[in-house]
């Protein structure tokens, strides 16, 4: 994973909430045994019309989207499944942080896990920014700030753990592999041989 | 003894703590049985395979395939191919990991072979007490069997293969207490779809809920895994019940369950899992059963919930639930009653165990399938179908002009060519209501088995106790 420190975009957002993990990702692309590739599925039934067409109106449609790395959506992001391939599909998209008021417990652990920031913020930010679309913002992880364009910065909370992984581009199984002596012993007393 | 009271969750959480979590790093937990199908898993072989990595702990892996399986026989055991190629490719992906690590499968032919959470259990797999993980969020079911279960992503997958431990923050408890005797032609499903009504699609969010009260423990084993089941739809890690005698009956003699003296001293040490007198939750909340009814979702999320009796609500200026409704093809104040359904679907990990087939059957029985509606039964393991067939449930789905399937998600989620059409309204059984789940443009309504089997007799949405 590569170290994330800083990132700087202006937003595409999509304001609907509780947006689940069958939107971001449909079942019928899961069929996949790699990682790549899933980008072009992403919000697939949002996205594109009956003929396979991208639909003009949608927001990540619009030329104003094009090349945004932070996603605005509404209230609670990623509920549903435990398919990694959301995030996935995000960052191959070309997403590196999803801003909500709310997000999900195994999709926030999945995005963690692939160098997607969950940023979770207060409903005042979150407002200012579903009805800026296309905003400059910035956020920096060593403050675990978000900053608006009005120089308004908020602090976002992120786990200790994590944001060390993200900052450093550490990934937890490394972690994990590193504690074998204790994993033994734990083991040994509970009779697991 | 205990100097501080304990719930059930932090018993077992304690036993499983490898590491305990520190403000700087998550607790390693330790994980005892892993359950892996073929949809969430490939990606985690490749990383073990890129690493150079084996199994830890290969007797505690164990792998079904159910997602993208189709349920017509002849693909099954007819030689007939698997017509999706991608979904044969996993199948077959699956197959070649589990050979080349050393993990137990069973294949497509199996005769165990069954949704991942309905075979746990009733493998005697899932026990109390037990640390269960699986790449996919219903894992939760387990957590009926008073197990802490709980659904993890495919780098995690990756992790417990390779360590049998995952890095996790301590969740936050919340009690829900279940009190009253359910009304006749109310069940499980009815009490957890008024719970995440309740509560909300985020009202568990960070938490493992504990499911308590008198509601709870006159509950069969497959109700309470219903209840576990859709403890994810309210946004909670976890979902869990203390283990009791009906746990331990329908424990016993199981395959993989513990056996004779090795069963006495389990059931020992499983009678001190329940949560101690006076042990703290940080939240609660109070459920009276007595005065529910059969619910149906009207919505895109299961908290889009209404006793079948009741009319769609009003949310004047909230564009998300107006692009709800749009999409169910309902206005804000209409009756749900009467509308007409298309496809009737009764199956997945939610209810696809024996006791919802008696339920659906007893109200299809000496009864037919409205005309234009398309009815499907899918068990959720080839031993519920084997155990069906014995009572001839079979008989009656098919002579009431249902079809009859081989066991696997089916029409629970689009992947495996079970699907319902464009526009088309399915009353199911399944967890998720959300846009597209089970086929593009498709509306799905939720509701219990039995409102099910009615909804397929009228072809309307109609309160099952009309036909009790
Ligand atoms: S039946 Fe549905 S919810 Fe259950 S495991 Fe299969 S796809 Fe997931």
């Amino acid at each position: 994973m590569k170290p994330i420190r800083t990132l700087r975009s202006r937003t595409a957002v999509l304001a609907v909430s509780d947006i689940d993990t069958d939107q971001i990702i449909p079942a019928r692309f899961l069929t996949t045994t790699t990682r790549e590739g899933l980008g072009k599925h992403l919000f697939a039934d949002w996205r594109y019309g009956p003929d396979g067409a991208p639909k003009t109106d949608f927001p990540l449609n619009r030329p104003q989207a094009e090349g945004c790395t932070i996603l605005v959506a509404g209230n609670n992001f990623g509920c549903g499944s435990s398919r990694e391939h959301a995030p996935w599909a995000l960052t191959d998209y070309g997403f590196r942080a999803v801003v909500s008021t709310q997000i999900a417990d195994i999709f926030r652990s999945n995005s963690l896990k692939n160098g997607l920031v969950p940023v979770i913020v207060d409903p005042a930010t979150h407002r200012w920014l579903l009805e800026n679309a296309g905003a400059e913002v910035s956020i920096d992880l060593e403050t675990t700030t978000l900053t608006l364009p009005t120089g308004q910065a908020t602090r976002f909370a992120l786990e200790p753990f994590a944001r060390y992984c993200l900052m450093n581009g550490v990934d937890e199984l490394g972690f994990l592999l590193g504690r074998e002596a204790r994993i033994a012993a734990y083991e040994a007393h509970a009779g697991i041989a | 003894m205990n100097a501080t009271p304990q719930t059930l969750f932090e018993k077992v959480w304690r036993a499983h703590e490898v590491e305990p979590e520190s403000p700087d790093t998550p607790a390693v937990l330790y994980i005892d049985l892993h359950l892996i199908h073929e949809v969430t898993s490939p990606q985690a072989f490749t990383v073990l395979r890129q690493r150079g990595l084996g199994i830890r702990r290969p007797p505690l892996t164990f792998a079904t395939m159910d997602h993208s399986t189709p349920t017509r026989t002849e693909q099954v055991f007819g030689g007939a191919p698997i017509a999706i190629e991608a979904a044969a490719r996993q199948v077959r992906a699956l197959e070649t990991n589990c050979a080349a690590f050393g993990v137990e499968l069973l294949n497509l032919q199996h005769a165990q072979r069954g949704i991942v959470h309905i075979i746990g259990p009733e493998l005697g797999l899932t026990q109390p007490g037990k640390t269960v993980v699986c790449g996919d969020s219903h894992t939760s079911t387990h957590g009926a069997l008073g197990a802490l279960a709980f659904g993890i992503g495919t780098t995690e997958v990756g992790h417990v293969l390779a360590t049998q431990c995952l890095l996790q923050r301590k969740p936050r408890t919340l009690a829900i207490n279940i009190n009253g005797a359910l009304p006749s032609g109310v069940g499980a499903k009815d009490l957890i779809l008024a719970i995440i009504g309740r509560i909300g699609v985020a009202g568990g969010t960070g938490q493992v809920i504990e499911y308590r009260g008198d509601t709870i423990r006159a509950l069969d084993m497959d109700g309470r895994m219903t209840v576990c089941n859709m403890s994810i739809e309210a946004g909670a890690r976890a979902g869990m019940i203390a283990p009791d005698e009906t746990t331990f009956a329908y424990l016993a003699g199981r395959p993989r369950a513990p056996q004779g003296e090795q069963w006495e001293r389990a059931v020992q040490r499983w009678r001190h899992l329940p949560t101690d007198p006076g042990a703290q939750f940080d939240h609660e909340v109070e459920i009276d059963a007595s005065t529910l009814e059969p619910m149906v979702t009207y919505g895109t999320n299961p908290a889009m919930v209404i006793p079948i009796g009741g009319a769609i609500p009003q949310r004047a200026g909230d564009p998300v639930f107006e692009k709800s409704l749009a999409y169910m093809g309902f206005a804000p104040g209409q009756p749900i009653r009467e509308h007409p359904v298309n496809v009737v679907f009764v199956g997945s990990c939610t209810n696809g165990r024996l006791s919802d087939l008696r339920l659906a059957a007893s109200l299809l029985r000496g009864r037919k399938v409205a005309s234009g509606v398309q009815m499907l039964v899918v068990p959720g393991s080839q031993q519920v179908k084997r155990q069906a067939e014995a009572e001839g449930l079979h008989r009656v789905f098919l002579e009431a002009g249902a079809e009859w399937r081989e066991s696997g998600c089916s029409m629970c989620l689009g992947m495996n060519g079970d699907l319902v059409g464009k526009g088309q309204y399915a009353v199911s059984t399944s967890n998720r209501n959300f846009e597209g789940r089970q086929g593009i443009g498709a509306r799905t309504l939720l509701a219990s088995p039995l409102t099910a089997a009615a909804c397929a007799v009228r072809g309307r949405v109609t309160d099952p106790r009309e036909l009790m």
